[in-house]
């Protein structure tokens, strides 16, 4: 897929993900019809496309991203990921179950988060409670405060922190950092990853979020010791 | 007079949203609301048989947003509530055949005559689900208490927060005193506390939903049953009245062994 599609309003190109569509400055409603109008000019180059739209820093609500994705999965296009630097968009699109950064070969990255050092590498806050379906993936820390429910998915290059009760899927070091740790108020993940290493916690353990006495839960950090995942209690003197 | 559209969904199959819708348009036509019941499931419809009226259907809501009838056409009036009307699905076609913007000019017809619009979605999270939300002033998500169900529901909640609609409230269907009490089933606090969201009621297991359902005649028209009042207590609810929760969890087993003193076999 090289062909390229050119207007002044937005940019579209086949790239190894599906099509790239980059839109430029100008009106949502306006951009959004260029877009449509190309689609439809090109049925049948489009169809059963997956689109990635790059929206540089142009804010959008899932109401309009939402009826989008609607229109284009009208057309038999599926719009599966959404790049933006500006967070609102990200987090809307993430809500909406959608990508929000391509797959990239992962030796470059895996080599920049491991001499980064802790002083000044990035991280996204989340305010809010991750339901099922949720996928947050991000090259940097991750911080919740929330929970994070079963079904709901963590995948970060640096360290996982949930303020709230974690019991989705979560993958801290996801670009082969060992020395990655997720900690949370209540530990209960599906399974939990850390870098290449992974623990399938007892299903007892899992359930004991959801089923049974209401134990008083204590605050727990993992990380990776001796080639394996160890689970403790957080004990901020020893540190 | 303007309709409040709400929609029943669910996420996960055979949870009992149409139970639900069935019973809570009975309950609320019996107070004296003007209700209407729209099936969007559609090429899989079964509402029109829960509320026993299946022998009536002429047109359907595809036949009405392919104008093939006049909205009223397809209106079936229940004999028993004069203010109860049902627009059944289409079993014929698929979900493709309506459109979310068909379901918002559909309701916003209907809105001016009535006080109630309920909508059964259909189970899962796509275009069917999308049309029922799509004209929704509030949700109600049905889930029983299992942890599939509760993480379908949980799914649900997240695509509702995410379209921006809601509020969604929860009814926590189907639960087991009994079970609970073992150990063996979520209680109703644990679902409450992992979905998050204001809990509307709680309508215990009744094997008289069943056999009601298959007589087409909602358990809400019988006061005396457990899950009949639950629904009715909902109902209650959705008007804004303060309605206390009945103790399932954890006083039933009293309050069962009185309410069976008084009336034998009443549960």
């Amino acid at each position: 897929m090289t062909e390229e599609i050119q207007n002044n309003l937005i940019q579209i190109k086949g790239i190894r993900d599906g099509l790239l569509v980059t839109v430029g400055q100008g009106e949502w409603d306006e951009l959004r019809r260029a877009l449509l109008r190309q689609v439809e000019d090109k049925a049948s180059f489009f169809h059963g496309a997956r689109l990635v739209l790059d929206l540089g820093d142009r804010t959008l609500h899932a109401a309009e991203l939402g009826s989008l994705r609607d229109d284009l999965s009208e057309r038999g296009i599926s719009l599966w990921a959404v790049l933006s630097t500006s967070h609102t968009t990200e987090q809307t699109a993430q809500v909406l179950g959608m990508a929000t950064r391509l797959p990239s070969p992962r030796v470059s990255r895996a080599r920049g988060s491991q001499e980064g050092g802790s002083a000044g590498e990035k991280a996204v806050l989340m305010q809010r409670t991750l339901r099922s379906g949720t996928r947050l993936s991000y090259d940097g820390h991750v911080v919740v405060m929330g929970d994070v429910n079963p079904g709901a998915e963590i995948i970060a290059d640096g360290n996982v922190i949930v303020w709230g009760k974690l019991r989705g899927s979560v993958h801290a070091g996801a670009s082969g950092n060992p020395s990655a740790s997720v900690c949370a108020l209540e530990l209960a993940p599906a399974q939990l990853r850390i870098a290449g290493y992974l623990t399938a916690l007892p299903v007892r353990r899992f359930l004991s979020g959801l089923v049974g006495k209401k134990g008083r839960s204590q605050p727990e950090i993992a990380s990776v010791r001796d080639g394996q995942i160890i689970i403790e209690q957080w004990n901020p003197k020893e540190k | 007079m303007a309709a409040k559209v709400v929609t029943i969904a669910s996420g996960k199959g055979g949870v009992g949203k149409t139970t639900t819708t069935a019973n809570l348009a009975v309950a609320l036509a019996a107070d004296g609301h003007k209700v209407v019941c729209i099936d969007a499931d559609i090429g899989l419809r079964n509402l029109d048989v829960v509320l026993g009226l299946e022998n009536r259907i002429v047109y359907d809501l595809v036949d009405v947003v392919e104008g093939r009838c006049r909205l009223r056409q397809a209106m079936i009036k229940d004999k028993r509530f004069p203010e109860l009307h049902l627009i059944p699905a289409a079993q014929t076609r698929d979900k493709n055949s309506v459109s979310p913007g068909d379901m918002i000019r559909l309701c916003d017809e209907l809105r001016p005559d009535h006080d109630w619009i309920l909508i059964d979605s259909p189970a899962g999270i796509e275009r069917g689900f999308r049309n029922a939300i799509a004209p929704a002033d509030m949700l109600l998500v049905v889930t029983n208490p299992e942890v599939s169900a509760v993480r379908d529901a949980d799914r649900i909640i997240g695509l509702i927060e995410a379209e921006e609609k809601g509020p969604a409230r929860l009814i926590i269907n189907r639960m087991n005193p009994t079970l609970v009490k073992r150990g063996d089933m979520l209680t109703s606090a644990d679902v409450h506390e992992l979905l998050a969201i204001e809990l509307i009621g709680i309508v215990p297991e009744d094997e008289s939903v069943i056999i009601s359902s298959n007589r087409g005649q909602p358990v809400a028209m019988n006061g005396n049953k457990r899950a009949g009042a639950a629904f009715h207590n909902i109902a209650r609810r959705l008007n804004g009245e303060e309605v206390p929760f009945l103790q399932l969890d954890s006083r039933d087993g009293l309050m069962g062994r009185i309410s069976r003193l008084i009336r034998p076999g009443g549960s």
